[in-house]
């Protein structure tokens, strides 16, 4: 019975947990529990909270008002920090130092840290130990940060937008340690604003938007909800009907031409083409994560559940 | 499936405080080392003034000791505050602006290790300038000191050092990361000459040597000219009083300072 609860027990709690500063809401008092061996992502566009929620249950910042807890800790104290590996926005870390002598540091604060060998494994930093910092490429830095936060043998890993600013290449060696890490049984809470990245990760999506969730599945039910399309021509149809076709969410006249914002692009494009053959100058494009969070947040339905 | 789970367990083997203290004192003195910024000013400047004021140039000093033996007890000051105003300023308020200090603040590091760390190696900077000066002194201008001598001036500078390692503790998480090398620059010049590092306070007109009196690097430098001979132009318990007024103050900044850092970053 006991080893049940435990079992389930989360690693990672927010309750209510609200940030405001003197003029802004940066997060608006959510709910949100991480389970044992889950990989969450929490997407949302940037301004949404996300680097907010990671700093409350690393107990960087304090709520406003709820309350936040790692291993049913305060996230300050030190024995929920041992198990606990992060790898946050920071600009730079010390340049004069080399990669192994970073490691060794940061590892000699955690009970049982990994080898060196094998953390410059993980990281994918072989044969860099012995390189300063400041001469690391941009792709070469991020893993060094990837590989302080792994180097405790953590047992959840936050990683704050883990991949951004990294090129295609970088951002796939990111992808494939960070899934070295969850099949090695790592609890992995990430944030993100690409929704492909959450896809590619995450066991569970949570969509986070101003400061308060607006959806939260697996990452097929969130694909649907944001992964909306946009169909832009210019046609005859009256934007009014168009509004009423099923699928569609929203349609807007831009220059002359109709934006539709759809579920299914195939769809809508075949009813287009059919009610006016003489459309022309036809796009599709996947709706940006703001549009969708738009939508999202605009939706009725939405709001009336919430 | 039960290892992982059971969060209250107390860790069998927590890391000792005094390895990582030692690991983190020896990162900071690589790490320093290896920038010429910081090691090139604080380890040339305060001997090339003394190779100039004490050993070249050299005045009577209308007392019983030279030039060369008085000076190194004020450029000894001079040495030790900037060292510590430097190293501690400039480097934590750099590393604030990084976001180094809140991701070190993520880990399970023993709070204020990375401080003492800092210190530590600051003070062992402004020990290194310290013996620069007896060696120059001693091998080129005729310094002649007893080993106690040496012994007790040695410990008073490196003890002296501390106020202004509270001090550079209190500018670096004060000042913004771009302006901390300004403001540390704004502070140690003027303070050191008006406190009479560089040349004997008494060539000054009178109202400038009673700004003195209010100033810790003078006080120091009584206390250090009191080692070789020099009469203090005040009473040491006086200058004792002032040191450690100054260095309780600025620790106390520092900890609202830290406080109020909390989470707080730049770039």
């Amino acid at each position: 019975m006991n080893d049940t609860l435990r079992a389930t027990a989360p690693v990672a709690v927010l309750h209510g947990a609200e940030k405001r500063y003197s003029d802004v809401t940066a997060l608006a008092g959510i709910d949100l529990a991480v389970r044992p061996g889950e990989v969450v992502a929490l997407l949302g566009p940037n301004g949404a909270g996300k680097t907010t929620a990671v700093s409350l249950l690393l107990g960087l910042l304090r709520p406003s008002a709820g309350r936040a807890e790692l291993f049913g800790r305060d996230p300050q104290s030190r024995l929920a920090r041992q198990r606990t590996g992060a790898m946050l926005q920071i600009a730079s870390v010390p340049e004069t130092l080399t990669v192994r002598e970073h490691l060794t540091l940061i590892s000699s604060y955690y009970p049982r840290p990994r080898p060196i060998a094998e953390t410059l494994e993980l990281a994918g930093l072989n044969g860099l130990e012995k390189r300063l910092y400041g001469k690391l490429s941009g792709g070469q830095k991020r893993r060094l940060l990837f590989a302080l936060a792994i180097c405790g043998r953590p047992e959840v890993l936050f990683l704050d937008e883990p991949s951004v600013g990294l090129d295609v290449e970088a951002r796939r060696k990111m992808w494939a340690s960070v899934e070295a890490m969850a099949d090695d049984g790592c609890t992995v809470f990430l944030t993100t604003h690409h929704l492909e990245e959450a896809d590619v990760l995450a066991s569970r999506v949570v969509v986070l938007h101003r400061g308060h969730i607006v959806a939260e599945g697996s990452s097929d039910e969130v694909k649907s909800l944001v992964g909306s399309k946009r169909v832009r021509c210019l046609t005859r149809c009256e934007p009014a009907d168009v509004r009423t076709w099923p699928g569609v969410v929203d349609v807007v006249v831009d220059a002359g031409h109709l934006v539709i914002t759809c579920e299914s692009s195939e769809d809508v494009t075949r009813r287009l083409l059919a009610a006016d053959p003489g459309l022309s100058g036809l796009e599709v494009s996947a709706a940006g994560l703001e549009e969708a969070m738009l939508q999202l947040t605009n939706d009725d339905n939405l709001e009336e559940a919430a | 499936m039960s290892a992982t789970t059971t969060w209250g367990e107390l860790d069998p083997t927590p890391p000792s405080f005094w390895r990582i203290l030692r690991l983190e004192t020896w990162t900071e003195l690589v790490k320093l080392w290896r920038l010429p910024m910081y090691t090139l000013p604080t380890l040339t400047f305060p001997l090339m003034f003394y190779i100039i004021f004490g050993v070249v140039i050299s005045p009577p000093t209308g007392g019983s000791v030279t030039m060369a033996t008085y000076l190194i007890a004020t450029y000894g000051v001079f040495g030790v505050m900037g060292a510590s105003l430097f190293g501690l300023g400039v480097g934590l308020a750099t590393e604030r602006g990084q976001g180094w200090m809140v991701f070190k603040r993520a880990t399970p590091m023993p709070p204020m290790v990375h401080i003492l760390a800092r210190s530590l190696v600051a003070m062992l900077f402004g020990a290194i300038v310290v013996a620069e000066l007896f060696i120059v002194g001693m091998l080129f201008g005729g310094v002649e000191m007893s080993a106690a001598t040496i012994v007790s001036l040695s410990a008073i500078l490196i003890v002296s050092s501390l106020p202004f390692t509270a001090i550079g503790l209190a500018l670096g998480y004060l000042c913004k990361p771009n302006s901390a090398p300004a403001v540390i620059n704004m502070l140690y010049l003027p303070l050191s000459v008006a406190s009479g590092l560089w040349i004997p306070i008494q060539v000054f007109p009178e109202w400038l040597q009673s700004v003195a009196t209010f100033l810790p690097p003078f006080h120091a430098a009584q206390l250090a000219l009191d080692r070789v001979g020099v009469e203090p132009l005040v009473d040491p318990l006086v200058s004792v009083a002032v040191l450690v007024v100054t260095t309780v103050a600025f620790v106390g900044i520092t900890i609202v300072a830290y406080r109020r850092d909390d989470g707080a970053t730049w770039g």
